[in-house]
C-alpha cells in the first residue's frame, strides 16, 4: 500500500501530540491513581526519598473529613438544584424562541451573551448585586436585589456578607449558575428545534391537538437527544463546579468568618494539594471521578430507554 | 339552522383569533422578561462602574449615574489592579500557545484525515477515550511533574501541559475529511509535498474551523484561573483573572464597589468585541462541544 511507505511520516506528524500527551495526560492517570492508594503522599517527601503506606488510608480519612462532606454536600446540592431548573428554563425560552418571528434573531444573542464571559468577573458583579453596603445590621445600601424585592415588600434578606444563611448563600449560587448555564443550553435545544420537521406540527394541528399536548408528544420526543445531551454535560459540569463560587464569595469559598462554607469538590481537591497532601488529593479526584462516572451511566441508561433517534 | 351554524363559526375564528394574540403577548412578555434578566448584570456592572464610591453607596440606587461619571474610575482601577502588566501576561500566553497549539493540531488532524498507518483507529480511540476523564484528576500529577521539571512561576507551565486538546484535533479531522481525496491523489500525482498541500489546499479550506480554534484558545487564557493560581501566581506571570479576583477583594468587606466594578468591565469588554464580531465562530464550536471554556 501506498501509505504504508510514508506512514513513518504519519508519526513524525503525531509525535507532538503522542509526546504531550503521554506525560501530560496518560502519565497522569497512572500516578494519580498510584499515590492515591499511598497513605498521605506528599511531592516533597517523595522527593526526600520518603516511602508511603500502600492502602485504603486516603480514602477512608477523605470521606471522614467533616470538610469533606460538607464539599459533597454543597456539590450535590448545587448539581440537583441548578441543572433541572436551568434546563426547563431553557427548554421553555427555546421553545418561545422558535414560535416568535420578529425580534428572534436579536433575542437569540442577547440570551446567547452570558456564554462569552469570564465566570469569576461576572461572579463579582453578582456578588456587588446581592451584596449589602455598610454594617448587616444597619446597611447604608441593601444593594440592588433587595431594592427589588422591597417592591414587593420583602424586608432585606442578608445574602452573602457576614453572617448570612446557608440557604441565602446556596440561592445566590443557584441563580448564577443557573444564568450562566443557560446560553449553551439554549442554544442546543434550540438548534434541535429547529431540526424538527414541520409537518409533525401540522399534522396535530390538523387533528386538533392542544398545544399542551402537542409540547409533550411531539415537542419533547423530537428534542430527547438534544435534551438528553444537555442533561448529561450539566451533570458532568454541575459536579465540576468551583470557579462561580470563587467568583462571588471569593477563595476564601464563602461569607466572611465562614470559610468553606460553600466549597465544592473540585474546591477541597485544589484546597489538599496547595497544603501538599497529593495523595489525599488524588483520593478525592478519585471519589469525584467515580460519581461522575455512575451518575454519567444512569443518565446514559435512562436516555437509551426514553430518547427517540 | 346554517344561519346559527355561521355565526358560530365566527364566534369559534374570532375565539381563536383572540386565543392567538393572547399567546403571542405572554411569548413576547415571557421572552422580554427573561432577555431582561440576562442583560441586567451587564448594564449594572456598567453602571456602577461610572457611579462614585458616595453615590454607590446611597440606599436608594440610581439607574443613571447622576453625580458625574466618573470615567476616572477605569483609569484607577488600572493602575490600583495593575491590569496593564496581567493583560501582557495573558495576551503572551493566549498568542504563543494558540500558535503552537494551531500547529500541533493541524499536523495532528491531517494525520488521522489522509495519511494510512498501522494503529491509526486505535491511537484516534484512545485520544478520544481521554476526553471523558475530568481534568481536575490530571491537574494533580501534573502539578508534581512541573514541579520536578522546575517550571512553576514560567511561562513554559502555563502553556505547554494545554497544548494538546483532543476536542480540536477533532473537530479539524472531521472537516479535512469532507475534502475530496481526489484532491490529495492529484496533488501527489503532481509531486507536491504534503506540506505544501496542507497549507495551499486544506488550511484554506478549514479556515472556519481553525479561526474556531484559534478564538476559544484565547478566550481560554483569558478566562483561566485555577491552573495558574496553582503554579504561576507570582507577580512577573500573574494572569488577568487570578489578579482581578485577588486585588479588589477585601476580607473586610470595605470594598471599593465602582473600582472593582471598572475592573471587572475592563476584563469583560475583549469579550463583548469577540461576541460581537465573532460570534458565528465561537457557535460553531461551542454548539458540537458542550464544555465551557
Amino acid at each position: 500500500m501506498e501509505g504504508s511507505k510514508h506512514s513513518w511520516k504519519a508519526w513524525l506528524y503525531l509525535l507532538p501530540v503522542i509526546i504531550l500527551t503521554l506525560v501530560f495526560t496518560v502519565w497522569p492517570i497512572i500516578n494519580t491513581i498510584r499515590i492515591a492508594f499511598l497513605k498521605d503522599y506528599s511531592m516533597i517527601g517523595a522527593m526526600g526519598g520518603k516511602t508511603y503506606e500502600f492502602g485504603f488510608a486516603n480514602f477512608s480519612k477523605v470521606v471522614t473529613y467533616k470538610r469533606f462532606t460538607t464539599c459533597l454536600k454543597n456539590t450535590v446540592l448545587l448539581c440537583v438544584l441548578t441543572v433541572p431548573i436551568s434546563t426547563m428554563l431553557a427548554l421553555l425560552i427555546a421553545v418561545c424562541l422558535n414560535a416568535i418571528k420578529p425580534l428572534q434573531r436579536l433575542l437569540q444573542t442577547i440570551f446567547f451573551l452570558p456564554y462569552v464571559t469570564n465566570s469569576i468577573a461576572i461572579g463579582m458583579v453578582f456578588a456587588a448585586m446581592f451584596n449589602m453596603i455598610g454594617k448587616p445590621s444597619s446597611p447604608d445600601s441593601v444593594g440592588i436585589i433587595n431594592n427589588f424585592l422591597g417592591i414587593f415588600g420583602v424586608a432585606p434578606i442578608n445574602w452573602i456578607n457576614v453572617g448570612s444563611e446557608y440557604w441565602a448563600n446556596l440561592t445566590v449560587m443557584v441563580i448564577y449558575i443557573v444564568w450562566n448555564a443557560l446560553p449553551f443550553k439554549i442554544l442546543v435545544l434550540l438548534g434541535g428545534l429547529q431540526g424538527v420537521n414541520k409537518q409533525y406540527y401540522e399534522a396535530a394541528k390538523v387533528d386538533g391537538t392542544s398545544r399542551v399536548r402537542t409540547f409533550w408528544r411531539i415537542t419533547v420526543p423530537m428534542l430527547s437527544p438534544m435534551l438528553a445531551y444537555v442533561l448529561i454535560t450539566g451533570f458532568i459540569g454541575g459536579f465540576k463546579e468551583y470557579s462561580s463560587v470563587v467568583g462571588v464569595f471569593g477563595e476564601n469559598m464563602g461569607p466572611a468568618g465562614q470559610k468553606g462554607a460553600l466549597n465544592t469538590m473540585v474546591g477541597f481537591i485544589y484546597d489538599s494539594l496547595s497544603q501538599n497532601n497529593q495523595g489525599r488529593a488524588s483520593a478525592a479526584a478519585l471519589i469525584l471521578f467515580g460519581i461522575i462516572l455512575v451518575v454519567t451511566m444512569i443518565n446514559l441508561y435512562v436516555s437509551k430507554k426514553k430518547v427517540h433517534y | 339552522m346554517t344561519a346559527a351554524h355561521e355565526i358560530n363559526l365566527e364566534q369559534v375564528k374570532a375565539r381563536q383569533k383572540v386565543v392567538r394574540i393572547v399567546v403571542k403577548v405572554l411569548l413576547y412578555a415571557f421572552l422580554g422578561f427573561m432577555a431582561l434578566i440576562v442583560i441586567f448584570p451587564f448594564y449594572w456592572m456598567i453602571i456602577s462602574s461610572l457611579k462614585s464610591l458616595e453615590e454607590y453607596r446611597q440606599a436608594v440606587p440610581t439607574f443613571i449615574p447622576t453625580k458625574g461619571w466618573h470615567f476616572s474610575n477605569y483609569a484607577k482601577a488600572f493602575t490600583d489592579g495593575n491590569l496593564g502588566a496581567l493583560f501582557w501576561h495573558t495576551a503572551y500566553v493566549g498568542i504563543v500557545s494558540t500558535i503552537i497549539s494551531l500547529v500541533i493540531t493541524v499536523l495532528a488532524a491531517f494525520a488521522f484525515a489522509r495519511l494510512e498507518f498501522k494503529g491509526k483507529n486505535l491511537l484516534f480511540g484512545a485520544l478520544l477515550a481521554t476526553m471523558m476523564i475530568p481534568g481536575e484528576l490530571f491537574t494533580i500529577t501534573n502539578y508534581i511533574t512541573v514541579t520536578r521539571f522546575g517550571w512553576l512561576n514560567t511561562y513554559t507551565v502555563l502553556i505547554v501541559p494545554f497544548l494538546v486538546s483532543v476536542f480540536y484535533i477533532y473537530l479539524l479531522r472531521q472537516n479535512f475529511m469532507q475534502i475530496p481525496n481526489e484532491l490529495y491523489l492529484a496533488a501527489k500525482v503532481d509531486g507536491t509535498s504534503d506540506l505544501k498541500y496542507l497549507w495551499k489546499v486544506m488550511i484554506p479550506l478549514a479556515l472556519p474551523s481553525l479561526i474556531s480554534i484559534t478564538i476559544l484558545k484565547m478566550m481560554g487564557a483569558w478566562n483561566s484561573y485555577i491552573w495558574p493560581r496553582l503554579v504561576a501566581n507570582d507577580e512577573a506571570h500573574r494572569m488577568i483573572t487570578n489578579g482581578l479576583r485577588n486585588a479588589f477583594t477585601e476580607s473586610t468587606g470595605d470594598v471599593n464597589f465602582p473600582v472593582q466594578m471598572a475592573a471587572v468591565a475592563i476584563v469583560s469588554f475583549p469579550l463583548f468585541l469577540v461576541f460581537i464580531f465573532l460570534r458565528k465562530y465561537i457557535m460553531k464550536g461551542v454548539s458540537r462541544s458542550g464544555i465551557k471554556g
